[in-house]
């Protein structure tokens, strides 16, 4: 750290925390200042300490960690330019890199770890020719470098290694699942090496606003990748306590009762007029009804991954959930979503394995769907039913069937609609979405935190 | 403002590590690094993460290197005022003004309700000692809401007031712990007064290094070993993750089982240790592909 950077540490320290806001972390100013103690208190000599010392400060919770990792890395950057080791050799060629690689890979060696992702987005990584108008691209790398294909290599050499000092069966079964979270661990590294080189070529500031990840729940369900989506499942599943919870103490309120006064007046005349034992409104104990009509169709994946999991969590919260699901067709599946179902990705898979969802054509089609829910399962909803429909309502420019939803509307105590997709689009394409909005309320429901909310803020006590 | 404002315990960073070490709590470097800082700023420490990964240790542990004495409030579903701040001890009061039948009530109002007669609940204590305290809120997000509000006091200003007395104000900062299993969002406003800090399972390296300094009878490679099984049931989706306690009992239970090395027969024979839910037992078994 050169004696001009040091000078501007309060700028970069502000300027930090407008990046994290920027990727709407909340920080107010209280935490900017604990931020600079924290700063002036542990000083610079030692990045990851200063790292953990300003996740203490800013941070308020786990799911912000990944943005404020990457957003860390690009201000405070463990180095500048290019990394000493890999000046000085010539471009290694891709056989060595991975060559390399294998072998941090097997010794689980972080620090050597990081320098290789360091080299390789140096050597496969550059796109464009002038320096500022191309840039360093951590996809061109993997895909260069393809990590992935090193994991055979590494296990060979895991095993050799070893020699006769086998420690048993059972460890050589689970070392692959641990190769791959090292491969993944070192994708991560290239992905913030590729960042901290562009940051330096086209200014953090942009970077920042650009390149980072948004905090798990706020990735878009509809466009949430495969690893993704493992990660916002962990995201969801305290958010099934957090309802169990609030619902218990809702009902616990909603338990206690009013003052009935007029019973309190009455038998307040066998004690002369002393209200010695007053009467009090006494709520009759409704048992909620829970009807779910999801779509399940590739279209809404992600989002239908969700629904199973909150499913499978109100279910436990409720004492009479059904669960419908549709594609085209719709068929109950509340008893493939008992306990012990199985996590939501193969449960996804069953539905549409197990259940006729699907018709003559595999797209989604409310109308029938909902027309079809009329006429099988007329029974289900009754007064004092609430029913959550979850579905982007895009219906291939077919027959929307409104009438279907009007007398589903009638039949229950309420009606809501959970759309993945945000208001822009409902209008666009073959969405139903305004039409459907027409006659029951719908919310638009992109990712977990609004999902959490809506979803405490809609069920019935 | 300094001076008076940190608890004093530590001097470095190196330091809350070696001391931690001294009793047994092998700390990584976030978990140092918020340590000393929760000390040196004057702020309380809240801890979050799954159950088991020595959330209460810690504070255990910093209390035992600084000497201090532990007071602990544990926080569940209706826990209120009197149980967390003061009560006034009414049967006490009672006699009192039995006893003092002859004298007027302008005398006993203000006997009974002097400091004899209050029954300080761990929050008082905390702050009313004059010696190094740590003071350990274990399980935060049990509470109710109201309680968070009678903390934001406590923990911003480190006051209590008692309405017949007045304001008592700490003579000496207590070191603040809070735990949270988040099972309950805790308020902004109490997150805004703490240092955060996430625990997750230690990283395989120091869980090793932390099953051996526990069972020092086991070898390297079985630690090793386990350490790993344990790592790959935590990436499975169970009901519950095994925590690093467990990982300790299952190294015990494999030495007193005297196996020397992991092999499907010893695993599921020794599994329920460590998972304690049957579908886990089964998915994991599954898995793992156990014969």
């Amino acid at each position: 750290m050169s004696a001009a950077q040091r000078q501007a540490l309060p700028e970069r320290l502000t300027a930090f925390v407008q990046a994290l806001r920027a990727n709407a972390l909340r920080v107010g100013p209280a935490e900017t200042v604990d931020a600079a103690q924290v700063l002036a208190v542990l000083g610079l000599a030692d990045r990851e300490r200063l790292r953990e010392g300003l996740a203490a400060a800013l941070l308020r919770a786990h799911g912000q960690r990944a943005v404020f990792d990457a957003t860390f890395d690009l201000y405070f950057p463990s180095r500048v330019g290019e990394p000493e080791a890999t000046r000085q050799s010539a471009d290694p060629t891709v056989e060595e890199l991975r060559e390399q690689l294998a072998a941090a890979l097997a010794a689980g060696d972080s620090a050597a770890m990081a320098q290789l992702a360091a080299g390789a987005v140096g050597a496969l990584g550059a796109f464009g020719q002038a320096p500022g108008a191309g840039g360093w691209s951590a996809h061109q790398t993997l895909d260069r470098l393809r990590p992935q294909i090193l994991l055979a290599r590494v296990l060979a050499a895991l095993r050799e290694g070893r020699g006769e000092a086998r420690p048993s069966e059972l460890t050589e079964r689970i070392e692959p699942d641990e190769i791959r979270r090292r491969i993944e661990a070192f994708r991560a590294l290239v992905a913030t090496e590729a960042r901290r080189r562009s940051a330096e070529l086209r200014g953090t500031e942009e970077i920042a606003r650009r390149a980072v990840a948004p905090s798990v729940d706020q990735i878009d369900f509809l466009f949430a990748g495969r690893e993704q989506l493992a990660e916002l499942r962990r995201a969801v599943r305290p958010l099934s306590r957090k309802l169990a919870t609030r619902l218990a103490a809702r009902r616990r309120r909603a338990a206690r009762g009013q003052l009935d006064v007029r019973r309190t007046v009455r038998r307040s005349l066998g004690t002369g007029g002393v209200p010695l034992r007053p009467a009090y409104r006494r709520r009759h104990p409704q048992r909620p009804e829970l009807v779910l009509l999801c779509d399940v169709s590739s279209s809404v994946a992600g989002f239908s991954d969700f629904t199973m999991l909150l499913v499978q969590a109100l279910r436990e919260e409720f004492s009479r959930v059904r669960v419908f699901a549709f594609v085209n067709r719709v068929d109950e599946v509340t008893d493939l979503l008992g306990p012990g179902a199985g996590d939501p990705g193969t449960l996804a898979r069953r539905i549409l394995a197990e259940a006729t969802v699907l018709g003559y054509h595999p797209y989604s089609d409310y109308g029938s769907a909902l027309g079809e829910f009329q006429q099988r399962y007329r029974d289900v909803v009754g007064p004092r039913s609430s029913v959550l429909i979850l579905g982007d309502a895009r219906n291939n420019n077919r027959d929307p069937n409104l009438p279907a939803l009007r007398q589903l509307a009638r039949q229950a105590r309420r009606v809501h609609w959970l759309n993945p997709e945000q208001p822009s689009y409902w209008s666009t394409g073959d969405s139903a979405a305004l039409a459907y909005a027409g006659v029951v309320p719908m919310h638009p429901c992109r990712n977990a935190r609004q999902l959490g909310e809506l979803i405490t803020r809609l069920l019935p006590l | 403002m300094d001076e008076q404002r940190e608890t004093g315990f530590f001097d470095s960073v190196e330091e809350v590590t070696a001391r931690l070490a001294e009793v047994g709590y092998l700390a990584s470097t976030a978990v140092a690094t918020t340590v000393f800082l929760a000390d040196r700023l004057g702020k309380p420490l809240l801890v979050e993460g799954p159950a088991g990964v020595g959330k209460t240790e810690l504070a255990k542990a910093v209390a035992a290197v600084a000497g201090a004495r532990l007071v602990r409030l544990q926080c569940y579903e209706g826990v209120d005022e009197s149980r967390a701040l003061y009560e006034w001890n009414h049967a006490k009061q009672l006699l009192r003004i039995t006893a003092g039948r002859e004298e007027g009530w302008e005398q006993a109002r203000t006997d009974i309700f002097s400091e004899e007669f209050l029954l300080p609940r761990p929050l008082l204590t905390a702050i009313r000692g004059s010696e190094p305290t740590v003071l350990l809120i274990d399980e935060t997000d049990k509470a109710d809401v109201e309680v968070e509000g009678l903390l934001l006091e406590v923990l911003s200003d480190f006051q209590v007031t008692v309405p017949e007395l007045g304001t008592i104000t700490a003579e000496r900062r207590p070191f603040v712990l809070l735990t949270s299993n988040a099972s309950r969002e805790l308020s902004e406003a109490l997150r805004r007064r703490c240092l955060f800090l996430h625990l997750d399972f230690p990283d395989p390296e120091l869980e090793v290094r932390i099953v051996r300094s526990r069972v020092p009878g086991l070898d390297q490679v079985l630690a090793e070993s386990v350490v790993k099984v344990v790592g790959a049931l935590r990436a499975m989706e169970l009901r519950k993750a095994p925590s690093v306690a467990e990982t300790i009992d299952w190294a015990r239970t494999l030495l007193a089982l005297g196996a020397d090395t992991l092999d499907d027969a010893v695993v599921r024979r020794s599994l329920g240790v460590i998972l304690k839910h049957q579908e886990d037992l089964r998915r994991a078994a599954e898995k793992l592909t156990l014969a």
